[in-house]
């Protein structure tokens, strides 16, 4: 595999991530446009950990995740008062700050950036990216994606049967933020170089691309939003200045004909379907 | 009528000016179907959400089996064993019937349980899954979306979603709404197999025929204020009511 492809594959597995970030909390009905943040913690926190504490790059991966996951929690909590895109103002809100809050922090470089992290391989990324995938996989057959689901359908007869709507909306919100961490770190590793300014709110609209253009009520979906995201445009290349506009044509094409994305539970059964009878 | 299941003592509860409920005293004993009836507007609703805990009374208490559930959150009074449906049904838009069911689950198992694949972990939520299936009707339809369903069947999801977790106590309202008699009857048995297994139920309806024909004991609710009780032979003739439905003579 020659470089080019080798990092646009690292890049797709890092989007993935932050997918699949935006994909978790959006299972319970909440619209997260502030993941960068949750990223950029990731980011910062384990290039500290590898660079000045000299800690191997898994171990920062988890402790920088945990650290994001408990961030998450506590946006999650104010998160609970609002709904819809004021929720989705506030979370951008939230990312803008996390970004000015790293320009205007110099023991990390401030809007310098920092340096010095070894670099990981591909492999490495995908073995992140596709086990947190796989797990969210067989996580969506269990009961809590169910009662997440529930509080996203109707958040009060979820309530009525039982289920803790605040628990779940929380921990949703700190089981993204902790995935979008772990994308961060993965980052921060490939590029060995960070700055704020790659965790602005850019990067958060591409998350929930990703998760929106490849279909937001399966996993897979954001795989497969992530691959088009970071592919495509590098395909459209011929068409030199023209492609980001086709790129976007195609977008808003996929969105008219298939306004839950490219892959749901309705076309895996028809798919699974087709096979058992041929 | 000794130690209900559910006991309304003094239960007030107002939206600005307007009393909702004044001072409604009751109690649903157990293994008993009871009705509340009353014209709209009558606080009938507001009487389920002040139970449910979707309200919170201003004053007076609700106890179920002696536990005050005044001021806790609805999951937590569901988790206590009361269970509701809704006058506009409220399903689950992207889940089928099995999924509602299988969500709705008594609450006993820890979490990371029900984290595994609900074929790995969890044979005893399938199991009540496909009793509360069948119990209803509904085993021919299980992947089905819900919400695909005609009416008459999204009321039968909603009330096995609601008999899923076991609940001692189920709230029913307008549970034969918009039915027509034969759809009403169904329902009607079912609530007389349901009683027969032991779960007590309060409701709402304005379907008197059904209310008459169903109900071991009826509260009358007007403007807020429980006007009558008692069997339906009671009812039926008391002035009260009668004044309440049709006008006073002035």
């Amino acid at each position: 595999m020659s470089t080019y492809y080798a990092s646009l594959f690292a890049e797709a597995g890092i989007l993935l991530l932050g997918a699949l970030s935006v994909y978790i909390i959006l299972a319970t009905g909440q619209l997260s446009l502030g993941n960068a943040a949750f990223m950029a913690i990731g980011a910062y926190l384990s290039s500290y950990l590898t660079v000045a504490i000299g800690m191997p790059v898994t171990p920062a991966l988890i402790v920088s995740a945990i650290a994001a996951g408990i961030i998450g929690v506590i946006v999650g909590f104010p998160a609970l008062r609002l709904k819809g895109i004021y929720l989705a103002m506030a979370t951008l809100g939230f990312g803008e700050m996390m970004r000015s809050f790293f320009i205007n922090f110099p023991a990390m470089g401030g809007s310098g950036g920092f340096h010095g992290m070894a670099h990981i391989s591909v492999g490495y990324i995908w073995a992140w990216a596709g086990g947190i995938l796989a797990v969210l996989i067989l996580v969506e057959r269990s009961r809590v994606w169910l009662e997440m689901q529930a509080v996203h359908d109707d958040e009060t007869a979820a309530g009525l049967v039982g289920l803790n709507t605040v628990a779940i909306k929380v921990s949703a919100f700190g089981i993204g933020a902790a995935v979008a961490a772990i994308s961060g770190g993965l980052f921060a590793h490939h590029h060995v170089y960070i700055e704020p300014a790659n965790f602005g709110f850019e990067r958060s609209i591409d998350f929930v691309l990703a998760t929106i253009l490849g279909g937001s009520t399966l996993g897979l979906g954001s795989l497969i939003g992530a691959i088009l995201l970071v592919f495509l445009p590098e395909f459209l290349r011929p068409i030199a200045d023209w492609r980001l506009a086709a790129f976007g044509t195609l977008l808003i094409l996929v969105l008219l004909l298939r306004r839950q994305g490219i892959v749901d539970r309705m076309l895996l059964r028809g798919l699974t379907f087709r096979k058992a009878a041929s | 009528m000794s130690a209900p299941l559910l006991q309304l003592t003094e239960v007030t509860k107002s939206f600005g000016g307007i009393h909702a409920l004044s001072a409604v005293t009751s109690g649903v004993p157990e293994g008993k179907i009871v009705g509340i009836i009353g014209p709209n507007g009558a606080g009938k609703t507001t009487l389920f959400n002040v139970i449910t805990g979707a309200y919170r009374a201003d004053s007076g208490a609700v106890r179920l089996n002696g536990t005050a559930l005044n001021g806790l959150p609805p999951h937590r009074i569901a988790r206590e064993g009361i269970a509701r449906t809704f006058q506009n049904i409220r399903l689950f838009p992207s889940m089928t019937v099995w999924e509602h069911l299988l969500v709705a689950q008594p609450h006993g198992e820890s979490w990371w349980r029900r984290l595994l694949p609900v074929g790995w972990g969890d044979p005893a939520a399938q199991v009540r899954a496909e009793e509360v299936m069948e119990f209803f009707g509904l085993t021919g339809l299980r992947d089905r979306p819900a919400k695909s369903l005609p009416y008459g069947l999204q009321r039968r999801v909603e009330m096995a979603r609601a008999l899923t977790a076991r609940p001692k106590l189920l709230l029913l309202d307008e549970p034969v709404a918009g039915m027509n008699h034969d759809e009403a009857e169904e329902v009607r048995q079912l609530m007389l197999k349901l009683r027969a297994t032991g779960v007590t139920i309060l409701l709402i309806e304005h379907d008197m025929n059904f209310v008459m024909r169903l109900c071991d004991y009826l509260y009358v609710l007007d403007f807020g204020v429980l006007i009558a009780e008692g069997t339906p032979g009671e009812v039926r003739t008391n002035p009260r009511v009668l004044d309440a439905y049709l006008g006073k003579d002035e």
